[in-house]
């Protein structure tokens, strides 16, 4: 990986996604083409804060109260990877 | 961060036989189903509510052509309402501007159109019909409409060597996918699998092709590619499992594990007589070969049983008349010398005539077996 996610960046669902709730499996699910992914509680967290207006930081932060643990590198490469395949597009201001 | 699901996660939504095209290796099956025995809409509005029950997230409408059915727009509108993920599969043709703006004020999230080659000559003789042009335009429609664009391409001898001209086109129109699946070999395509099994030597450089074009498309485009079975040492995972990720149902409405299993002397579950959930769950026809329980030798014994899970029943059933022995693909197969005659073939210098091995600008069209047509539909 050549690129990293920037702190600051705001990444928010590429339009061809979309993430929903799954009530035969009780899950969040993310439905690309040809592609279900599906979510395990954290991922949905950190996916739930991909609105265009939280940062890369901010997502840390929130994640680090809600599970009350260091969740930097976690969110981070959570994103990259989701990034590398353009269903998560993250703007950096 | 992901998991791996259970239960089937797509419905394959065969419309309708009936098709514009006529392509030689169509995976519809050889008796094609007649347009007076298709289910009604309310019949797939039950099947899409069923399917949706079950656990199902995205639903493929294809065919033949789905774009023939006069109700597909209704149909996208229903499945999305149910928050399913619906995926169109089409041929273009009949894709008109007005058409899909009303698929995508429908609900529709995404299209994959057919190409037969990267050009109107070859494509056009291969599709049966003077057809490229328009899926250009469609294709850039998609774009301009602001979905995700897939390229569907079938490789096979007769245009696997234009294989670096078709991912030009690709690029050239900002597809977000292509899928380079070579031919599978079932039904119209086992028929005419002389014409169409190419060769190791074109095989080899379709391979170095896609794999520079995927360094240079990183980011832009997916670039997926489907080996030939064939070719491989050990069989694919069909389906991922018999009636373990996918089902299929039919223009009369018949349900299937996948697309060829129609070939199969296993009794009929058809959605008009029983609930969707019972034929997932109980019918005798998914149940047949779920898990590892049915599996002769050498897969009972075999320490990759888990993995290519006996390979596919149709093609078991296609090449010895008998489903439950192991894929002869695989090398541990006794059957495996049925494949290695069809490869021989390909591979003499008897063999059918190659096109080209030069990368021509231009398509080379040299004597081959012949190819024989699917017809456009069933004779009612």
């Amino acid at each position: 990986m050549t690129s990293t996610v920037p702190r600051t960046g705001r990444p928010r669902l590429a339009r061809f996604v979309k993430m929903r709730y799954d009530k035969a499996r009780e899950r969040q699910v993310l439905l690309g083409p040809e592609t279900v992914v599906v979510l395990n509680p954290t991922g949905a967290d950190i996916l739930g804060l991909c609105d265009g207006a939280h940062s890369v930081g901010d997502i840390v932060d929130e994640l680090g109260r809600r599970y009350d643990r260091v969740v930097d590198d976690e969110v981070t490469s959570f994103l990259e990877r989701l990034a590398s395949r353009r269903w998560v597009e993250i703007p950096d201001d | 961060m992901t998991e791996t699901p259970d239960g089937p996660l797509g419905l394959l939504a065969e419309l309708t036989h009936a098709c514009p095209l006529s392509c030689a290796y169509c995976s519809n099956p050889l008796e094609l189903t007649k347009r007076s025995a298709e289910l009604t809409t309310d019949d797939w509005r039950r099947v899409l509510d069923e399917a949706a029950d079950l656990g199902v997230l995205q639903s493929h409408f294809s065919g033949g052509e789905p774009l023939l059915r006069r109700d597909i727009v209704d149909l996208v509108a229903h499945a999305s309402g149910l928050g399913l993920y619906t995926n169109l599969v089409t041929s273009a043709i009949g894709l008109s501007r007005p058409r899909a703006e009303a698929l995508r004020d429908a609900g529709l999230d995404h299209v994959q159109v057919s190409i037969q080659a990267d050009e109107p000559v070859l494509s056009d003789q291969l599709a049966g019909i003077s057809s490229f042009d328009k899926k250009m335009e469609a294709a850039r429609l998609v774009k301009e409409l602001g979905w995700p664009l897939t390229l569907n391409v079938v490789l096979h001898r007769q245009n696997i060597d234009r294989i670096g001209a078709i991912l030009e086109r690709v690029e050239e129109l900002q597809a977000d996918r292509v899928e380079l699946a070579n031919t599978q070999y079932y039904g119209w395509a086992l028929r005419n699998r002389e014409a169409l099994l190419p060769s190791r030597e074109q095989l080899e450089r379709a391979e170095q092709v896609t794999r520079e074009a995927r360094e240079r498309l990183r980011g832009r485009t997916d670039v997926i590619y489907v080996i030939p079975d064939y070719y491989s040492r050990y069989p694919k995972p069909c389906m991922g499992g018999w009636g373990s990720r996918q089902l299929v149902v039919g223009p009369e409405g018949n349900a299937w594990p996948c697309l060829s299993a129609h070939e199969l002397p296993l009794p009929r579950a058809n959605v008009t007589e029983h609930d969707l959930g019972w034929i997932w769950r109980s019918s005798p026809l998914f149940t047949a070969f779920r898990g590892t329980d049915w599996m002769p030798d050498p897969c009972r014994s075999c320490e990759r049983r888990e993995v290519d899970l006996g390979g596919c029943r149709c093609q078991a059933f296609q090449l010895t008349g008998d489903m439950t022995r192991t894929d002869p693909v695989c090398v541990l197969s006794p059957d495996r010398g049925i494949i290695d005659a069809a490869v021989e073939a390909a591979n003499s210098d008897e063999g059918p005539a190659v096109p080209s091995h030069e990368p021509a600008r231009e398509p080379v069209l040299v004597p081959v077996p012949a190819l024989v047509s699917r017809p456009h539909r069933a004779d009612e």
